[in-house]
């Protein structure tokens, strides 16, 4: 039905040049843009997943929060005193036991871990291998000059070689962040995010910073919901292949416009919770209450952490 | 629903003010959003804001939920100005929110718990409610809205009816006085939109005071006893009883509540102002 003063222009009458909808073969490519979609979703599906982790009725799921977080920082502490990389292991596997014992598959536990580690330690650990950085006893030899070879002022030796001291210090290093890395996600998956806040405020971590973290949680998933859509709707208008100058040109493009549109949809998030009764207090309804076990469990690793650090002295 | 809060402010009773909004306008930046407003809201009213996009209600609604706050003139909720002076005063917020509770138009703004049951216990829990209160309410208002089913699902997960819902709830299980709500049928299906449009009309008759705003002029007659019509001026283009604002098309057509709309009988093309707010039959030859 035609309004007054809108008329429909006669190409948008016209049939689409081609409205076949027959297959041709010919597969498209998958862009940054398509993989980036897949990429938002999986993220947030990966979020839903941890909650309902959290949710499980597992060991640590059971334990009180603030006794988790004190109890993990004590560990983390002790990982950071110990230097035999056989206790590091083994407290690496005490990880992964945890793990099992808190209905998270091991598998999917061990991935997310080792998927930081090359990324986070790679860049630090690769150039202490070599004796060039840090000399050594040769371990395997790469490279035989020959002779001395200088850079500049800068003597670099008579090889290339990875040292014995540069592997150990390597594995320590690569065991220690493992370690660490293990304690911190087996203490985000365990704990749902509200319960997490609760236990940082406990311990006076100023309620601004804890206003940050949650505000910001929040908005990862505003941003995320947001690219999605932005992307899916980019997808939805786009028949042909898109050249990568193109999509680059997109996605720049959009991430401006998803900096505004976050901006103010999180203003409004932030408004609707005030509007709740929200003063910068998160609040949830499991009050926090220590039990027999979460004794057990505090004990445990005060004597754990006592004797890791007592083994490390008499080995080392 | 729970007896009324009454901390930390009068004790209102039918007819008296709930709301007194005093020569208010507001504007973003260069844009006016509000001229000039001025009228009063009475304990137990159900009002409708009405108005074409962008004439005003949602600012309207924020600031009477102060969210944010007059550029110029005043408001007043149970005889105390909102200002960010008197929001700072705990005693003064927690009883003013705990007093009114505002359903916003974007159900995505409201749904930011890991849970359905979580969101609606967010609003009683912050407004300091015992967690033994906090849970009978929250079992309450997931029974009345019928969400059993979607209790440990994530919010932002659920169809807009359903996130609908969940945003309703969140805001009734604080069991306010005052209820904002804004564009509340947009977007929903009808079955969902009767819904909330019975569920209204039997908060009002419950004593709660309802504003809702909305451009849908179907639900204004089911759920208002009185209209504010907001011009595309930004100012009060009407004020009265619902079935007199609503009956007065010069006053909606101006207002841009309704509109022109082509028509032909017996093959003569013409004009006539249209809205969907009476039953309406169109002949074969549309």
């Amino acid at each position: 039905m035609a309004e007054a003063g809108l008329s429909i222009p006669e190409w948008m009458r016209k049939k689409p040049i081609d409205a076949g909808v027959s297959r041709n073969g010919r597969r498209r490519r998958t862009s940054v843009v398509e993989r980036t979609i897949s990429g938002l979703s999986e993220a947030l599906r990966s979020s839903i997943f941890s909650e309902r982790i959290a949710a499980r009725p597992g060991l640590l799921q059971r334990i009180d929060p603030r006794i988790k977080i004190l109890g993990f920082l004590t560990l983390l502490i002790a990982i950071g005193l110990i230097h035999s990389p056989f206790i590091l292991l083994g407290l690496y596997a005490g990880t992964v036991l945890l793990a099992a014992m808190s209905r998270i598959s091991p598998g999917y536990f061990v991935k997310r871990v080792w998927l930081f580690i090359p990324l986070f330690t790679g860049v630090i650990v690769l150039p202490s291998l070599f004796n060039i950085i840090r000399p050594g006893d040769p371990l395997v030899t790469l490279w035989d000059f020959g002779r001395d070879v200088h850079l500049g002022p800068w003597l670099l030796g008579d090889s290339l070689a990875v040292t014995r001291q540069g592997a150990t210090g390597a594995v320590i290093f690569v065991l220690r962040v493992a370690a660490s890395v293990s304690l911190a996600v087996l203490l985000t998956l365990s704990t749902r995010w509200p319960d997490l806040l609760k236990a940082l405020r406990v311990f006076h971590v100023p309620r601004v910073f804890v206003l940050i973290i949650s505000m910001t949680y929040r908005y990862i998933f505003l941003l995320l919901g947001l690219a999605t859509d932005m992307f899916t709707a980019r997808r939805s208008r786009l028949a042909g292949v898109s050249t990568p100058r193109e999509d680059r040109r997109f996605v720049t493009g959009s991430m401006g416009a998803l900096l505004g549109k976050s901006q103010a949809l999180g203003e409004e998030v932030y408004a609707a919770m005030v509007s709740r009764g929200y003063s910068g207090e998160p609040r949830t309804l499991n009050r926090f209450s220590l039990a027999g076990r979460d004794l057990v469990f505090a004990a445990c690793v005060a004597i754990l952490a006592v004797a890791v650090i007592g083994g490390d002295r008499i080995i080392g | 629903m729970a007896e009324n809060n009454q901390v930390g402010g009068p004790a209102i009773g039918e007819g008296n003010a709930v709301y007194e909004v005093s020569s208010v306008s507001y504007s973003y930046e260069e844009t006016g959003a509000l001229d000039d407003v001025t009228f009063e809201v009475k304990a137990g009213e159900s009002l409708a804001l009405l108005g074409a996009n962008g004439s005003g209600k949602s600012t309207l609604l924020k600031m009477m939920n102060a969210l944010i706050f007059p550029s110029s003139g005043s408001v007043r909720a149970f005889g105390e100005e909102l200002s960010e002076e008197s929001l700072q005063d705990e005693g003064f917020s927690l009883a003013f929110r705990r007093r009114v509770g505002f359903v916003f138009q974007n159900s995505d703004a409201q749904l930011f718990s890991p849970s359905v049951w979580e969101e609606i216990a967010f609003g009683p829990l912050h407004l300091e409610l015992e967690p033994g209160e906090v849970e009978e309410r929250v079992e309450a208002t997931v029974h009345i809205l019928g969400l059993e089913h979607l209790r440990d699902r994530p919010p932002f997960h659920l169809s807009s009816g359903e996130k609908k819902k969940v945003a309703l709830a969140s805001v009734l299980a604080i069991s306010p006085e005052v209820l904002l709500l804004d564009e509340p049928t947009a977007g929903l299906d009808p079955k969902t939109a009767g819904f909330l449009a019975r569920l209204t009309v039997q908060l009002a008759a419950a004593g709660k005071t309802v504003i809702t705003a909305t451009q849908d002029l179907a639900l204004a007659k089911e759920v208002a006893g009185r209209a504010i019509v907001l011009g595309e001026d930004h100012r009060t283009a009407g004020d009265g009883p619902a079935a007199r604002i609503l009956g007065n098309r010069e006053l909606l057509l101006s207002a841009n509540l309704i509109h022109d709309h082509p028509h032909s009988h017996a093959g003569m093309e013409h004009y006539h102002p249209h809205s969907h707010l009476e039953e309406h039959h169109h002949g074969d030859e549309h």
